[in-house]
């Protein structure tokens, strides 16, 4: 795990006010039995359950403020307004971004990756340039730069990663060339855990004027994210893995890029004004924000910003990395398993094989037993050939997750020899 | 029995783990190639078709319990049959594992499968080997997806 004593000293302080017990009673949904034992959701990189907190906002918001956004002179279109553009200062704080109109709803960090390949990719490249992403991609920051490369003869290149899971630097820094028109990585890579060096990527990529998109569906739910810092250009997360609903996400644009970008979609909104003859097109966010939005949904995203905050992003983080910790120690000690993505930097995410066993077999006996794990390719094939492995059982730890939770694992996995051989 | 051990019986075990007619054809006539991309399995079912009958049947590729186990005993059932015969266990075999009848006793071996039922998202993997059977009886070449 490359984690000193040292560092697992300082986290175990970190997380002496952080009481799991208690967060999980604000997720009404952990209570339950599953197959008659008690559920142990360690599917979180899929997507988290929700805390009440956001269940009620999106609740409340259809029992007493639903209505149309910037369109009404009347009271519910004013509050419905206002709670909408209050999420959109949530996320900003979130983000750490400077100006609440670098934030664009999306649905989710799919669309804000296609929107960014479809209106920046598609203005910014042509034959023979080339946009560079790592081998470690989930499917959706892999086929929006392939349709894109297929339109207008760009070329995907792919940084390749260590058997450990890692970016192999070098590696990176040869593929980033002149024809190199926008580099677009993982965070975090859902399928190993493995957290990019990002700040890096985006100064290296920055030297030679390239723009980066760092895909955060995996970073902003475990790590505290700031993007000035970062300095990267785009930032795309999903509501739904930052216990928010789903069908709602973020992407993050600094400001003079989305400026000069073309709209995405069109329609009503992204207008200021419209005749048949000519179009205006409102500025950013809005200019990106065609239609009526998921207005409840990014609402209750609001509030799920509003819960990690209370907590705390680092504090979370440093739990999980406990968490994390113990897991992997646990883990590695069953007999003819192989962890896949042993990182030093990793986030709460144990992808592994176990000789002679098929995932999926592995992950039934494990929903027998209460546990939710994922099986499969975690929509990153071209990772899973990388390992020579069809597939992996992965368990993803959030922040309602313990230690019994990683117990009750183990227990599976013995029951998984026992039943399976 | 739990609905585990009904669905992971010793016979499928067994020939998850020793498949049986694991092997290309050499003279085979017919191929095809099955892959279920939810979970990354895929074989390739070769039959040495003599007029209607399969005179010779193997299969190869990586999959789980189920599938593997599933292809296996398609093979050793299969072989010698007609293809009249195939396409009426398949229907047999299908109401099976989707709980639609318990397929009589005609089913033979086939019939320890019946715990497949109790686990919807399974039948895709029990399914696998003979969906890529029928196209390769039928002659088709291209990969069957489950999906
Ligand atoms: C790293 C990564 N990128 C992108 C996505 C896509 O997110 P969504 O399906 O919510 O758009 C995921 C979701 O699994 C992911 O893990």
């Amino acid at each position: 795990m490359g984690i000193t004593a040292q560092e697992v000293g300082r986290i175990r302080r970190a997380d002496s006010g952080f009481d799991a017990d208690r967060i999980r009673q604000d997720f009404p949904i952990l209570t339950q039995t599953v197959h008659g034992k008690p559920l142990v959701y360690l599917d979180n990189a899929a997507t988290t359950q929700k805390p009440r907190a956001v269940i009620e906002a999106e609740q409340q918001f259809y029992l007493r403020d639903n209505s149309n956004i910037h369109r009404g002179v009347h009271e519910l279109s004013e509050r419905a307004t206002q709670a909408y553009e209050s999420a959109r200062r949530k996320a900003q704080k979130f983000l750490g971004a400077g100006h609440s109109r670098e934030i664009i709803f999306v649905r989710g960090a799919t669309e804000a990756i296609n929107l960014v390949a479809q209106t920046f990719g598609r203005e910014r490249t042509g034959p023979g340039d080339e946009i560079l992403i790592s081998a470690m991609e989930h499917h959706s920051n892999i086929v929006p730069w392939q349709i894109l490369c297929e339109q207008n003869g760009a070329r995907l290149r792919v940084a390749p990663i260590n058997d450990r899971g890692e970016l192999i630097w070098e590696e990176f820094r040869k593929l980033l060339g002149p024809r190199t028109r926008l580099v677009s990585v993982a965070h975090v890579s859902n399928a190993l855990g493995t957290v990019n060096p990002v700040k890096e990527i985006v100064q290296a990529a920055h030297r030679l004027g390239v723009p980066v998109l760092v895909d955060g569906a995996q970073g902003a739910p475990h790590l505290r994210v700031d993007v000035e810092e970062l300095n990267c250009d785009f930032y795309a997360f999903s509501g739904h893995k930052v216990y928010g609903p789903t069908g709602v996400g973020v992407l993050y644009g600094k400001a003079k890029l989305l400026e000069a970008m073309p709209p995405y979609q069109g329609g009503g909104d992204m207008i200021s004004s419209v005749t048949f003859e000519k179009t205006t097109y409102n500025s950013p966010p809005y200019k990106f924000e065609a239609g009526t939005p998921n207005i409840a949904g990014v609402v209750a995203l609001g509030a799920a910003l509003d819960y990690v905050n209370d907590i705390g992003m680092e504090a979370i983080a440093a739990y999980e990395q406990e968490l994390l910790v113990y897991a992997t120690q646990r883990i590695s000690q069953v007999p003819g398993l192989t962890i896949i993505g042993t990182a030093k930097e990793k986030t709460g995410v144990i992808s592994f094989v176990m000789e002679g066993l098929h995932p999926h077999d592995v992950g039934t006996v494990l929903d027998q037993e209460g546990v939710a794990v994922r099986t499969g390719h975690h929509c990153a094939q071209p990772l899973m050939d990388r390992f020579k492995v069809p597939a992996t059982t992965r368990a993803s730890l959030a922040l309602y997750n313990t230690r019994q939770d990683v117990d009750a694992l183990l227990a599976g996995l013995n029951k998984v020899r026992e039943v399976l051989g | 029995m739990s609905d585990l051990r009904a669905l992971y019986q010793e016979v499928i075990l067994d020939h998850s783990k020793r498949p049986r007619n694991f092997r290309a054809l050499a003279d085979s006539n017919r191929h095809a190639e099955g892959y279920n991309p939810l979970c990354g399995d895929r074989i390739t079912v070769y039959v040495k078709l003599d007029g209607d009958r399969i005179v010779d049947i193997g299969f190869q590729g990586s999959g789980c319990a189920i599938s593997t186990a599933s292809a296996s005993l398609l093979t050793e059932t299969l072989k010698g049959k007609s293809r009249a015969e195939a396409d009426e266990l398949f229907a047999k075999f299908h109401d099976l594992v989707t709980g639609q009848g318990n397929g009589g006793v005609s089913l033979g071996k086939l019939a320890v499968f019946s715990g497949v039922s109790e686990f919807p998202v399974r039948v895709k993997c029990a399914t696998l080997a003979w969906h890529t059977l029928k196209s390769a009886l039928e002659g088709e070449e291209k990969t069957v997806s489950t999906e």
